[in-house]
C-alpha cells in the first residue's frame, strides 16, 4: 500500500485525507443548515453547534497538514487532460485551499469574537485571537456565503470526476479512490 | 400707577423669560456612559440572564415643579445588544429575536407622566421589533443638581416589564421566560 503520491496515483495519506475531509465538509454543511432550525428545547440545540465547531477545528488542522503534504509530494500525471480541463482542475483544486481556509477561519471568528475559546470535544481548546464588537455578525455572513460557495464548488468537482470516470473512462477518479494501478487489490 | 408701554413690555418680557424657569431640556449623557439600558430574562426558570444595549440616545424635558409635564424620548440601536456572549448576541440579532437588520432602532416616546408622591409612571409608546405598543415605566428620581464641571444634571431610574410576544418576538424560550424586565438608568445634562 503506497503512502506517498506518485505520478500514477495518490498514496494512502492523500486519499484518506481527501475522503475524510469530503465527508466532513459535506457533513458540517448539512449539520450547519439543520442546527440553526432547532428550537430552544431540542436536545441537540447545544450539542449540534458543539459538534459543528469541534469537527470544524479538526478539519482546519487536517487542511493545513494536507496542504503541507501536497507540497511535499509529486503530482500525479495529468498529461491526458485537455488544456481547459487541466486549467479548470488546477483552479478548483488549488482554490479549495484558500476557500476552505476562509470558511473555517470565519467560523472560528464567530465563536471567539467575545474572547471565548472553542472547545474541541473536550480534548483541547483553541484560544481567541481577535475580539471585536460585531465580529460575530460579519464573520457569520462570510461563513454562510462561503459555505454555499464551497458546496457549489464541491458539486462541480464531484460532477467533473464522474464525467472523467463514466464518460471519458479514464483513471482520474480511480487514482483518488484506490490509488495507482499497481496498488489496487 | 400708570404703566408706560415700555415698562409694560419690560415686565411682560421678564415674566415670559422667568415663567418656565424650573422646566428644562436635558440630553441623556451617553457620551460619558452615565446611563444604561439593562435587561434580564429568566433562563429556563433557573437563573437571571442579564444583558444591556450598549448604544442608545435620548432626551428628556423635566420640570421639578410640574413633573407631569415631563417628556422623554429614547432611541436604541438594537444591534448593540450585549449579553456578554458573541454567539448568543448574534442569535439575538437574528430573525429569531430582534431582527436587527429589519428593525435597527427601538424607540420609546412618552405621552404622559402620572405622579404618586415621588414616584412616577411614565406612559408612552414603545416601538420594538416593528411593533408599537403603549407601555408604562415605573420611574423615580435618584438625584440632581450641579456637577463640579459647570453643568447641571438630573438622574432617574425606570423599570418596566415587556411580554416578548406583545412585540412579535415569539421564539420559545419556555414558560418562565415570557417577559423581559428592563431597567433604564438615566442621567441627563441640562442644555
Amino acid at each position: 500500500m503506497l503512502i506517498r503520491d506518485t505520478a500514477a496515483g495518490y498514496g494512502l495519506i492523500t486519499r484518506l485525507t481527501h475522503w475524510v475531509m469530503a465527508v466532513g465538509v459535506i457533513g458540517l454543511f448539512v449539520l450547519g443548515l439543520w442546527m440553526v432550525t432547532l428550537n430552544y428545547y431540542s436536545p441537540y440545540y447545544s450539542a449540534a453547534p458543539d459538534i459543528h465547531r469541534s469537527v470544524g477545528i479538526l478539519l482546519l488542522i487536517l487542511l493545513v497538514l494536507r496542504f503541507g503534504w501536497r507540497l511535499a509530494n509529486p503530482k500525479p500525471d495529468d498529461s491526458e487532460l485537455k488544456p481547459w480541463e487541466r486549467t479548470a482542475s488546477h483552479i478548483v483544486h488549488w482554490g479549495f485551499y484558500p476557500l476552505l481556509l476562509a470558511l473555517m477561519v470565519s467560523g472560528y471568528l464567530i465563536s471567539t469574537a467575545d474572547g471565548r475559546p472553542i472547545e474541541v470535544f473536550g480534548w483541547f481548546s483553541v484560544p481567541s485571537l481577535v475580539q471585536r464588537k460585531g465580529l460575530e455578525d460579519s464573520a457569520g455572513e462570510v461563513h454562510e456565503i462561503l459555505a454555499y460557495l464551497t458546496i457549489a464548488v464541491a458539486a462541480l468537482h464531484a460532477a467533473a470526476s464522474l464525467k472523467h470516470h463514466f464518460i471519458d473512462r479514464n483513471r482520474i477518479l480511480a487514482r483518488m479512490w484506490s490509488g495507482p494501478p499497481s496498488s489496487s487489490s | 400707577m400708570k404703566l408706560s408701554p415700555f415698562s409694560l413690555a419690560f415686565v411682560a418680557g421678564t415674566l415670559a423669560v422667568a415663567a418656565p424657569a424650573s422646566a428644562a431640556d436635558f440630553v441623556i449623557d451617553t457620551a460619558k456612559a452615565h446611563a444604561s439600558i439593562n435587561f434580564r430574562v429568566k433562563h429556563l426558570g433557573y437563573s437571571w440572564l442579564t444583558g444591556r444595549f450598549d448604544d442608545f440616545s435620548g432626551t428628556f424635558t423635566y420640570d421639578d415643579a410640574k413633573p407631569e409635564a415631563s417628556k422623554v424620548k429614547v432611541e436604541i440601536s438594537t444591534d448593540s445588544v450585549n449579553s456578554n456572549h458573541a454567539e448568543r448576541d448574534k442569535h439575538l440579532r437574528s430573525k429569531d429575536f430582534l431582527d436587527t437588520a429589519n428593525h435597527p432602532k427601538a424607540v420609546f416616546e412618552s405621552t404622559a407622566v402620572k405622579m404618586s408622591g415621588d414616584k412616577a409612571t411614565i406612559v408612552g409608546n414603545l416601538t420594538l421589533h416593528g411593533v408599537t405598543k403603549e407601555i408604562e415605566i415605573a420611574a423615580e428620581p435618584v438625584g440632581g443638581g450641579e456637577d463640579p464641571w459647570g453643568g447641571f444634571r438630573q438622574g432617574f431610574v425606570g423599570t418596566t416589564t415587556l411580554p416578548l410576544k406583545d412585540f412579535g418576538i415569539d421564539f420559545d424560550l419556555g414558560p418562565a421566560s415570557q417577559e423581559v424586565e428592563l431597567t433604564l438608568n438615566v442621567e441627563g445634562i441640562r442644555q
